[in-house]
C-alpha cells in the first residue's frame, strides 16, 4: 500500500507510518508531505543536508515539538496503527514508549544509579532490589556497566562526554520503549566512543525500533538498514540502505553522496 | 607601512587617561566602603559585650542590651521569608516555566520588576494600609507581612533566571522519557538551578534584614520584650534609628552596636551567596 516500500522483503511490519506529514515553524513549512515507513526492529537512518528537515521529522515523532509555542504538524504519524498526532494523544505515555537520545550528552544533574532509576521508578513501583537489577541491565546494555559499576553513587555529570552518552542511552532503555530515536548521538563524540555507540544501536536493533539522524553518511551506511535522504524539507529517496548508497535512484541522493554538495 | 606615530601617540594617552580615572573612581569607591566599615567597626566594638545580646534595650541613662530587637529582627525576618519565599518561587517558577512563552508571563515580569525597586517605605504605607489600620494597632505580624512583600519580587526575579539558565536540552531529555512538566520542573529544573536559587534568598534575607522604613509603620518598636506576634516588636534596624537620633551617648552607642551586628550578618550572608553561586551554578 506504500509506494515506498516495495523494495522490502516481506515479513517486516512496518513500527510508525508517516503519512503526508507537514510541519511547520510558525508559517515556515519545514516538511513537505513526507510519507515513509519505520520498519519494527530495524535501524531507519535519516541523511541530508542541514536545514533539510530530518531532526524536525524525528521531533515529530515522539511529539517533542509539542514544548515549543507556534509548531504544528499536520498528515498522521501511525505508531501501531493509532495517530500520534492525533491532540487526544497522552504524551507522557508516547514518550514512554518512544525513547529519544539527543546530540548532546544530557545527565541529570544526580547521581549515576539516579538517572537510570529516576525513569523506572516514574511508571513502575518496584522494590528496591528489583530497580537495582533495571538499573545493571539498563547499564550493561549501554555497554557501561563495567566503567560505572563502582562508581554509582557519583554525579552522572563526572562521566566523559561518550560515557555520559551511553548514559543517556541506558536512561531511556531503562523504562522499556518500544521505539528508540537518536538525533545526531555522535557529533559531540570522539571516534571512540563513536564507534562504541555504533556497536550498541547494532546491538538494540534487536529489541528496539530505531531511527537515527547523522550527519555522517558512513555512520548511516554502518548502522542503518533502511536509509532516508531529505533535501529541503522533502523526502527524496527511501529505501535499503545498501542501495541507496551503491546505486541512487535520484541525482540528487547521488550527488549529496558523492559530497558534490550539503 | 604608513603608521602615524602621532596618532598613535595621542591613542595611548587618552588610554592611559581613562585607566587613570578607572582607577580613581574605584579607588574612591573603595575608601568610602572602607571608611564606613573602620567607622563601624571602631564605634560599634566598643560598645559590644555579653549584655548586648542578654539584656533588653535600655531606657536613657541605664545599662542595657539590643536582645529584644535582635529577637525581634529573627522573628520577623523568619516569618517574612517563610511566606515570601515560597510565592516568590512559584511565580519565579511559573515565569520560567509554564508561562515562558505567554502575553500574561511579560505583564508580570514587568510589574515584578516595578516592584523590585519600589522603595520600601511604600510597602511600608501599603501595609500599614492594609493591616496595620483595620486591626486598629502596630503589631510584628504588620512587620512580618511588609518583609514577605520585600521578599517576594526578589525571589521571583532570581528563581526565573536561575530556572532560564538550565538548559533546554536538560527539559527536553526529561520530557523525552515521558516525564509530565509538574516532574521535569520538580525533579530535573530544580535540582539545576537549586544553588542559584537558594543564593536568591540569601539576597532576599540580607535586604529585607536591614530594611527600616517598612518596620516604622508596622511594626513600630517595643522597650520590653515581647514574643506577641500581634502586638509591636523591636527590630534592630528601627532600635538603631531610633537610639542613632537620640541624645543620649549610651543609646548612641548601643546604634553603632546594633548597625555593626547587622553590617556582619548581611555581609555573611552576601558572602555566603557569592559562594553557592559560583561553586555550584547551574551546568
Amino acid at each position: 500500500m506504500n509506494v515506498m516500500s516495495k523494495d522490502v522483503d516481506a515479513g517486516l511490519t512496518e513500527k510508525i507510518s508517516v503519512r503526508n506529514l507537514k510541519f511547520y515553524y510558525g508559517t515556515t513549512l519545514a516538511l513537505k508531505s513526507i510519507t515513509l515507513p519505520l520498519y519494527e526492529r530495524q535501524v531507519t537512518a535519516f541523511i541530508g543536508p542541514s536545514g533539510c528537515g530530518k531532526s524536525t521529522l524525528l521531533r515529530v515523532l515522539n511529539r517533542m515539538y509539542d514544548l515549543y509555542p507556534n509548531q504544528r504538524a499536520e498528515g498522521e504519524v501511525l505508531f501501531d496503527g493509532e495517530n500520534i498526532l492525533d491532540p487526544k494523544q497522552d504524551l507522557n505515555l508516547l514518550r514512554s514508549r518512544i525513547g529519544m537520545v539527543f546530540q548532546k550528552p544530557t545527565p541529570f544533574p544526580m547521581t549515576i544509579y539516579e538517572n537510570i532509576a529516576f525513569g523506572i521508578r516514574l511508571y513502575e513501583r518496584l522494590p528496591n532490589s528489583e530497580i537495582e537489577g533495571r538499573v545493571e541491565t539498563a547499564l550493561q546494555k549501554a555497554a557501561l556497566w563495567g566503567e560505572v559499576k563502582d562508581k554509582l553513587q557519583s554525579s552522572g555529570l563526572s562521566l566523559s562526554g561518550g560515557q555520559q552518552q551511553r548514559l543517556c542511552i541506558a536512561r531511556t532503555v531503562a523504562i522499556r520503549p518500544e521505539v528508540i530515536l537518536f538525533d545526531e548521538p555522535c557529533s559531540a563524540l570522539d571516534p571512540i566512543s563513536t564507534a562504541k555507540i555504533e556497536e550498541l544501536i547494532d546491538e538494540l536493533k534487536n529489541e528496539f525500533t530505531i531511527a537515527i539522524v547523522t550527519h555522517n553518511m558512513q555512520q548511516a551506511a554502518r548502522v542503518s538498514q533502511r536509509t532516508a535522504f531529505m533535501y529541503l524539507g522533502e523526502l527524496v529517496e527511501f529505501g535499503d540502505t545498501k542501495k541507496l548508497f551503491t546505486s541512487p535512484s535520484d541525482n540528487r541522493t547521488q550527488d549529496y553522496i558523492t559530497g558534490r554538495f550539503g | 607601512m604608513a603608521l602615524d606615530i602621532a596618532r598613535y601617540k595621542r591613542r595611548r594617552l587618552r588610554s592611559s587617561i581613562t585607566i587613570g580615572l578607572c582607577w580613581a573612581a574605584s579607588g574612591l569607591g573603595l575608601t568610602i566602603l572602607g571608611v564606613i566599615l573602620a567607622t563601624l567597626l571602631y564605634k560599634g566594638v566598643a560598645g559590644l559585650n555579653p549584655k548586648v545580646f542578654l539584656e533588653m534595650t535600655p531606657p536613657p541613662g541605664s545599662d542595657g542590651g539590643l536582645l529584644n530587637a535582635i529577637a525581634g529582627s529573627l522573628v520577623m525576618t523568619i516569618i517574612g521569608v517563610f511566606v515570601g519565599t515560597p510565592i516568590g518561587i512559584l511565580a519565579g517558577t511559573y515565569l520560567a516555566e509554564y508561562g515562558r512563552y505567554s502575553k500574561v508571563s511579560s505583564v508580570i515580569r514587568f510589574i515584578n520588576d516595578i516592584l523590585l525597586s519600589a522603595p520600601s517605605i511604600v510597602t511600608g504605607l501599603f501595609i500599614y494600609e492594609l493591616l496595620v489600620r483595620p486591626m486598629g494597632h502596630f503589631s510584628a505580624i504588620a512587620g512580618a507581612a511588609a518583609l514577605a512583600v520585600l521578599v517576594i519580587p526578589t525571589v521571583v526575579r532570581t528563581t526565573e533566571n536561575m530556572l532560564l539558565l538550565v538548559p533546554n536540552t536538560l527539559r527536553e531529555a526529561s520530557s523525552a522519557l515521558g516525564l509530565p512538566q509538574s516532574l521535569v520542573i520538580r525533579h530535573v529544573a530544580y535540582k539545576a538551578a537549586r544553588a542559584g536559587m537558594i543564593t536568591g534568598v540569601l539576597l532576599a534575607i540580607a535586604r529585607v534584614s536591614g530594611e527600616t522604613a517598612p518596620l516604622l509603620f508596622t511594626a513600630l518598636n517595643n522597650q520590653f520584650w515581647s514574643s506577641d506576634l500581634n502586638a509591636p516588636m523591636a527590630s534592630l534596624p528601627v532600635v538603631i534609628f531610633q537610639y542613632a537620633l537620640s541624645p543620649y551617648e549610651d543609646w548612641q552607642r548601643l546604634a553603632w552596636t546594633g548597625a555593626l551586628l547587622i553590617t556582619a550578618a548581611v555581609l555573611t550572608l552576601s558572602i555566603a551567596a557569592r559562594w553557592l553561586g559560583s561553586s555550584r551554578s547551574p551546568q
